[in-house]
Formats: C-alpha cells, structure tokens, sequence
C-alpha cells in the first residue's frame, strides 16, 4: 500500500506568539518550529500500515526551507521519500487554495491512500483532508481513530461527539484525517536519523505544480483575544496564592 | 440577500447546536437585511421542518430522501449542492459539528468555494461581515473575510452563539425539496454507532470537578492532583491528551468528544484551554485555572486564576483547603 502523508510544521506549542502591529501571521524569528501533532500520528498509522501491507510512504509538506525538517522527521521514523512545497508565504493561501497546492503534488504520486492530521495547531482550517478529497475525486473520512485494512477497502472507526464512535467503509483509493490518540508514535532512532540522510526530498514550488490560486476567503488581522470574563489573578508566592483562593472560593464564589 | 442555515439531526434528534447557528444567521440578517432559509435533510424530517417553522425565518427546506437517513459525505455533498444551485444563497451557515466537518468543505470546493470554519463571532462592519475565529490553538483570534464570488460557507463553534436566544414567530409552511441521489454515488458505507466508554462514573453530577491536562507531564504526577480532589470533594477529570496516553480512562475526559460538565467549581490545572476542551466546561458556575502560560487561552474563561507551576501550587492549595476545613 503506497501511502502519502501530509505533515506540516507548526510553531512550538511553548513558544511564545508575538503578533506584528495589523499583521495576519506572527512573527517568526526567535521561535522554535515543530511537526504538527496530530500528522504525527497520522505519520505512524503510515508507517504501521506500509509494515503491515508492504509498500512506501512519502512525506508531503508545504512551507518555507523550515518545513524540511517535518519531511526529516518522517524520513527518520521510517518514511522513504519526501516532497517540500517550497512556499515562503504559504501562510497567506485559504484553505483550499492551500488544498490545491497540496493535491497537485499528492497528483504525481502513485497512491493508494492520503492520510493527514485532523487539524493543523497553527491555522487550524480542520478542512485539508476533505478538500484533498475533493480535489483528487476521492472518497474519505475523518476523525479516524482505527484503520483496518483488506481486499482493497478500509474499515474504519470514527469518532463522533461525546463518546460516540462509528464504524464505516469505503474503497481505496481514498483520504483519511487521522485524530490524535489513534496509536502512540514511535521515537526516530539513531540509525533512522543516519539512514533519513540519504533519503531523498523532491522540491517543488507552486510555479512548478502548476497552481493558481485566487483566495476565497482572507485573514484581515490576527490578534490576542479579548477576555470574555473578568479574571481575578491571585499573586503571591503559592502558599500566598493558594490560601487566596480558598478564601475567595469560600466567601466570595461561595462553592466551597 | 439571502442566508441558507443548514441544520443537524440525527434519527429525528436535533442537534441542538443547529439553534445556536439560526441566532448566528438571524443577527446577521438583522445586520444586513437577508432573509432566511433553514433546511433540515433526512429520511423523513417533516416534524422536524414543522418546528423549525416556528421560528422567524422566511422559507424552511425539507430534504427527504431515503439515501440521507444515514449520514454519508456523499450523500449529503450531493443533496446539499442541489438545493444550493437551485436556492442560491449568498451565505451558508452551519454548526460546527464533527458532521458538517466531514462534508462541508467538500460540499464548498465542489462549487469551486471557500468555507471559513469554527467561526467564534460574527460582526458586520463597513458592508460586510467579519466572521472571528481562532488560530494557535486559541492563543489568538483571527478576523476574516469572504473574497471572490457568493456562495460563502461557514461553520459556528458550539456555544458561539445561544440557541435558546433564536427568535421564534415564524409563519413559514414549510417546502419539500426534491434531491437526484443514486446508490452508486455514496461511496462510504455507514455501519453501527456505539459507545466504548463503560461510564461509571457520571461527571455531569459532580458538584466539584478537578481536571489536570499536559501540565502534568508524567502519570505518577497523577495522585497530587487526586490528592487534591479528594479534599475538596470533587471528582478527577482531564482533557483529551491525558486519557489519549491513557492516564486516565475515557469516561473522565471533559470536551467536545468526551463529557460536557457544568459543576459549581472547576479547577483546570496544566490545561491549556484549547476550544474543543473549553465547549466542555465553561458552562461551570466558577471556574479556577492553575498555569504558568500567563497568555493560555484558559484564562479567558477563567474567574479565578494563578499563573505559576503546579507543582508548587496543587500541593500547597491541598494544604489550605484540609487546614479550612
Ligand atoms: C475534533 C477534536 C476534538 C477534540 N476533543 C477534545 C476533548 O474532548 N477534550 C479535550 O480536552 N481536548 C480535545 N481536543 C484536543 C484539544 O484541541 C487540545 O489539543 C487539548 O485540549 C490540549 O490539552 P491540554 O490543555 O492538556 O494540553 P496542552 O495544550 O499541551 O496544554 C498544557 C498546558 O499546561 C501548562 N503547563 C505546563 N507545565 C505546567 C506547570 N508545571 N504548571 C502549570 N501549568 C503548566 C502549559 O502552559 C499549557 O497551557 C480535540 C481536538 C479536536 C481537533
Ligand atoms: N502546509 C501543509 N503542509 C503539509 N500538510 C498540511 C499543510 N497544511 C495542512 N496540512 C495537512 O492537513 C491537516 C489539516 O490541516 P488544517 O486543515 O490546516 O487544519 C494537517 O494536519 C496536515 O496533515
């Protein structure tokens, strides 16, 4: 089964935002980037599946020169090849226009399957894999929790609100938008990081693919949101803090 | 101008979510003068189409077809454009739900459209309306706006808006719409809904509920927060990643896929407050949050908060609270 794996390189979940005056991205410099969590476990379902049925996986990920390093990753845990869209303002792109760069590179690939996370942690669209499908004709699914592979089609575990889960079916080929908790990703080894060195990563720019995108939709500004509530911060060394908040629960909340 | 309000049910069971995107789609109407069209799509929905009626909206749709009595992205993309082509809205609303996440979008790109998800707000402002909607996991807001040709697609998060605040006083009979769906079409084939988690305990009558995220970092960290629950009296509850690493079981995760809680205290402690997370508890009469992000997004729902370590601050809470007593 020869799988395409969508991962995309986000900004560090500690790392601290600072939002350019009327600006719609942050600012990057001084920041430290990392593999989008959910396509890590999309990343995983990849690789567990291609040990299962045989096959390869090859990396896709869109952004500037930094993005790589997502591709490297993948690489390193067991991928075989990769393909960077080289994009330094991918950022400004709308969902789908950002779907049709992807979709026209996933196009020169012989797949059978697409799988990417359910939610990027940065714009947070939710709607890649569904628009991927759409654009390649393909039937899908989301928020996929178990994948069961045979005779060419999937079973599939969904989740649904509040507990709730589906199972479902369908062909392949097809996409999938993995959740996160679906399996435990494994570490890259030593010898995977060494052997990922002389892996190969295709580069491919928007001009190349062919792709013209006019915007459905645009970001006018991004900003800190205003509090919806009035938070009462309790200072104090914690001791001071804690006993603060006892009282202010006690008689002032009046919940305890 | 006209605004298509996509509902949500399921064997005859509202979402209750499609109300709170009819008070979304009925400001927006105020604001900029549209009328309103809500359709419901099912196997047989015309007690459905009936109620929706009641409220102050211009025409009610009612899609029935025996191919949409389970939800398929198929079958409902399919449905779905048909009644757009032929209604011709500008906007299309719908609820953010884990259904309408499946399909919208598709239903949007096969009209060579754009769909602007998981919409927080609404405002209408110098002759269009801004739709706001998180970014960085809700460490920033972001407002957006429609470019290019009508339809516009966009979804509103659960509790955006409130259902209960949907004008009623309706007059509209409602219409049946007739969609062209063909077996062969619908590729994915739904099989049964069940639930995994044994429930044995329910979190939604929990007076107190103590609930630890990420911040925690290891599970053998686990019984400070226990410890903790234990003296105030409240039950132990997490968000998602906690019971995903299975520290904790299911049944105790709080969020959009697990249980919605709206106890008189809760405590978030090392819970960063992402959307899916928060649509679970801000419901809570108080709400105390324990963190050393002073910007986590948790504070905005917060009452009450300390910004510093938690290994510092759970136990030494623990303490006051048995000194207290
Ligand atoms: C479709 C969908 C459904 C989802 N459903 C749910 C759901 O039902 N429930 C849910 O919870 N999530 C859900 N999520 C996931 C959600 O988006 C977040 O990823 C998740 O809630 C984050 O969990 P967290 O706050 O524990 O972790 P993080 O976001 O990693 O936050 C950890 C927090 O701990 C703080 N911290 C770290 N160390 C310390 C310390 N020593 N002292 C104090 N604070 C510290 C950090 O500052 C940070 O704010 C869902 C996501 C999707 C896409
Ligand atoms: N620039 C990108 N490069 C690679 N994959 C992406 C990119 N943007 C989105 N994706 C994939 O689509 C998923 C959903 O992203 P989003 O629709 O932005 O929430 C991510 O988890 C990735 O798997």
């Amino acid at each position: 089964m020869n799988i395409v794996v969508c991962v995309k390189q986000v900004p560090a979940k500690d790392a601290p935002l600072a939002i350019p005056e009327g600006a719609a991205w942050i600012r990057e410099t001084d920041i430290g980037f990392e593999l989008n969590e959910p396509d890590g476990y999309a990343l995983e379902e990849a690789l567990r599946l291609k040990e299962k049925h045989g096959g390869e996986v090859v990396a896709v990920s869109m952004g500037p020169e930094r993005s790589k390093q997502a591709i490297k990753e993948a690489l390193a845990k067991g991928a075989e090849r990769g393909v960077h869209i080289s994009d330094d303002k991918f950022y400004e792109l709308d969902p789908l226009g950002s779907a049709r760069c992807l979709a026209a590179a996933i196009k020169r690939e012989k797949f059978d399957l697409v799988l990417t996370g359910l939610q990027s942690d940065d714009h947070g669209f939710g709607q890649t894999g569904v628009l991927l499908a759409e654009l390649l004709g393909l039937p899908h699914a989301t928020i996929i929790m178990q994948i069961d592979a045979a005779d060419g089609r999937l079973k599939l575990k969904r989740e649904l609100e509040a507990g709730w889960f589906q199972w479902v079916e369908l062909p392949l080929p097809a996409v999938l938008s993995i959740q996160s908790g679906i399996n435990k990703p494994r570490y890259a080894t030593l010898k995977g990081i060494m052997a990922a060195k002389k892996k190969e990563i295709a580069t491919l720019t928007r001009a190349e693919l062919g792709v013209t995108v006019s915007p459905t939709q645009r970001i006018e500004r991004i900003y800190v949101p205003k509090k919806t509530k009035k938070t009462e911060i309790l200072t104090g060394t914690a001791k001071e803090a804690a006993a603060k908040l006892v009282e202010k629960l006690k008689h002032e909340a009046r919940v305890l | 101008m006209k605004i298509l309000v996509v509902t949500e049910q399921r064997d005859g069971q509202w979402n209750r979510a499609s109300f709170e995107t009819l008070t979304a789609a009925q400001q927006a109407a105020r604001a900029t003068g549209a009328s309103i069209t809500a359709v419901v799509a099912g196997k047989s929905v015309g007690s459905l189409a009936k109620e929706l009626a009641a409220y102050k909206v211009a025409e009610v749709l009612a899609i029935e077809h025996d191919l949409l009595e389970k939800y398929t992205p198929d079958g409902y993309t399919l449905a779905l454009k048909q009644v757009i082509t032929e209604a011709r809205p500008d906007f299309i609303f719908f609820p953010h739900t884990y259904q309408v996440r499946d399909f919208a979008p598709k239903l949007a790109a096969s009209l060579g459209r754009g769909m602007i998800a998981d919409c927080v707000g609404l405002r209408y402002e110098n002759g269009h309306l801004v739709f706001v909607r998180q970014m960085f996991q809700g460490k920033t807001a972001a407002d957006v706006i429609f470019q290019g040709d009508a339809p516009w697609f966009a979804s509103f998060q659960a509790g955006a808006f409130r259902g209960d605040q949907a004008e009623t006083g309706g007059s509209a009979a409602p219409r049946n719409v007739n969609v062209d769906l063909k077996p062969e079409q619908i590729r994915t084939k739904p099989l049964e809904l069940f639930r995994e988690a044994k429930q044995a305990v329910d979190l939604t009558q929990a007076p107190i509920i103590v609930a630890i995220g990420r911040g925690i970092k290891e599970p053998t960290n686990i019984p400070l927060a226990e410890k903790l629950a234990q003296t105030i009296g409240g039950e132990i509850a997490a968000s998602r990643p906690i019971c995903d690493e299975g520290w904790l079981p299911m049944e105790r995760q709080i969020g959009s896929s697990g249980q919605t809680v709206a106890p008189k205290l809760y405590l978030a402690i090392g819970i960063s407050g992402a959307i899916q997370h928060v649509v679970g508890m801000k419901g809570s009469r108080t709400i105390v949050a324990i963190n050393k992000d002073a910007n986590a997004p948790i504070f905005e729902v917060a009452d009450y908060g300390i910004v510093g370590d938690l290994f510092e601050i759970v136990p030494a809470l623990t303490e006051e609270l048995a000194k207290s007593k």
